[in-house]
């Protein structure tokens, strides 16, 4: 006997611990809110799960899809590394490896579900966007900043690279240079720079970049669907290889012991810059 | 193009407005992270109002250990 296959009914409101979203008018509006700063650990990570299986049945009735945050201090600080140190810390190299491989593999699940929707996706960006915050954003097909908000990758200072698909997914829109400044300095850089870098779309003033963001999703829903989604698949591939010599290269980085200390430094740092290298205590 | 004095004194009521602190609250020696209070947020708060009134880019390595403001404007001076 056939079974009919059940369609998948959009979810179009959810309202969890770390983010809720909210469909309205073919726009669907995902909200992180997780204290401090939207930090992507376990809460976080397993909403942003639901989040990507929900897409699958919002595609059908959504044009745009915008990303922002409801915390004062800004988008995103990346990783959550107070709780990847506290639960990495009683585990054998063994086991810290496998729970690392574990994390990324789910985390690109995601990414790679975000990037690659239908729809487009905008991410509306204020304060700090950093690490896997700027990774997020990267996601989005289009990034409205704040001309507050400060972009950067810090992951050297731990010994690492960024792990969340950051480099391949930057190296779409943004030179090679700048990429390069980000990574071996682990400075910040103000909207402003960023947008003549290529990675910022448009630059909003101080607190309208969600109103500057759904003034883009309005003017994105006037356009056809399917060409909308085929527009976006022929301009904007997902960097399948990259992303996984990316992982590789994280996972190897990330079994050295030297990490372990870095994210101790980190963790306990008073340092109010430190998202630069904090020196090891002599 | 402005004097140290100038861009010090610039940077002063910068913070001061940033902060909400009457005109004249802050001297030139004073450790901005005490006076302040500033955490970490509110350090890149204050370095990116910083760069757009000064319209230029000042890496955050470079006030990385600065604590007063004599000294950040010789930063920023640095820059313009």
């Amino acid at each position: 006997m056939k079974t009919a296959r059940r369609k998948t009914e959009p979810v179009r409101e959810f309202r969890g611990q770390a983010l809720r979203w909210e469909w309205c008018d073919g726009v669907v509006e995902l909200t992180l809110d997780h204290a401090p700063l939207n930090e992507i650990g376990t809460p976080m990570l397993g909403e942003l799960e639901k989040f990507a299986a929900a897409l699958s049945g919002l595609a059908a009735i959504t044009s745009a899809c915008i990303i922002t945050s409801a915390r004062p201090g800004g988008f995103c600080a990346g990783a959550d590394l107070k709780e990847l140190y506290y639960s990495a810390l009683p585990l054998s190299p063994q086991k810290r490896a496998a729970g690392i491989r574990k994390f990324i593999g789910r985390i690109h699940g995601v990414a790679n579900a975000i990037d690659a929707a239908p729809i487009v996706t905008i991410a509306a960006v204020h304060g700090l966007c950093m690490g896997g915050g700027l990774e997020l954003a990267l996601l989005c097909d289009l990034i409205v900043a704040d001309k507050m908000a400060r972009f950067g990758f810090p992951e050297l200072r731990l010994g690492l690279i960024p792990g969340f698909g950051g480099i391949p997914r930057m190296r779409r829109d943004v030179g090679n240079s700048f990429i390069r400044d980000l990574l071996f300095t682990g400075r910040t850089v103000k909207a402003e720079a960023a947008q003549q870098a290529g990675l910022v779309t448009h630059l909003a003033g101080e607190g309208y970049a969600l109103q500057v963001a759904r003034s883009m999703a309005l003017q994105i829903t006037k356009f056809d669907a399917e060409t909308r989604a085929a527009a976006k698949k022929f301009i904007k591939p997902i960097p399948r290889k990259e992303l996984r010599e990316e992982i590789a290269l994280f996972c190897k980085l990330f079994d050295r012991p030297a990490v372990m200390d870095s994210l101790k430094r980190f963790v306990e740092t008073e340092d109010p810059l430190k998202h630069l290298p904090v020196a090891p205590k002599s | 193009m402005r004097s140290i004095e100038q861009t010090t004194q610039e940077i002063l009521q910068l913070a001061a407005q940033q902060f909400k602190l009457p005109a004249g609250s802050l001297a030139p020696g004073d450790d901005f992270y005490k006076k302040l209070g500033i955490d970490s947020l509110q350090a890149l708060e204050m370095l990116s109002r910083l760069e757009n009134h000064f319209k230029i880019e000042l890496p955050d390595y470079e006030v990385q250990g600065v604590s007063d403001f004599r000294t950040l404007a010789e930063r920023i001076q640095a820059r313009l």
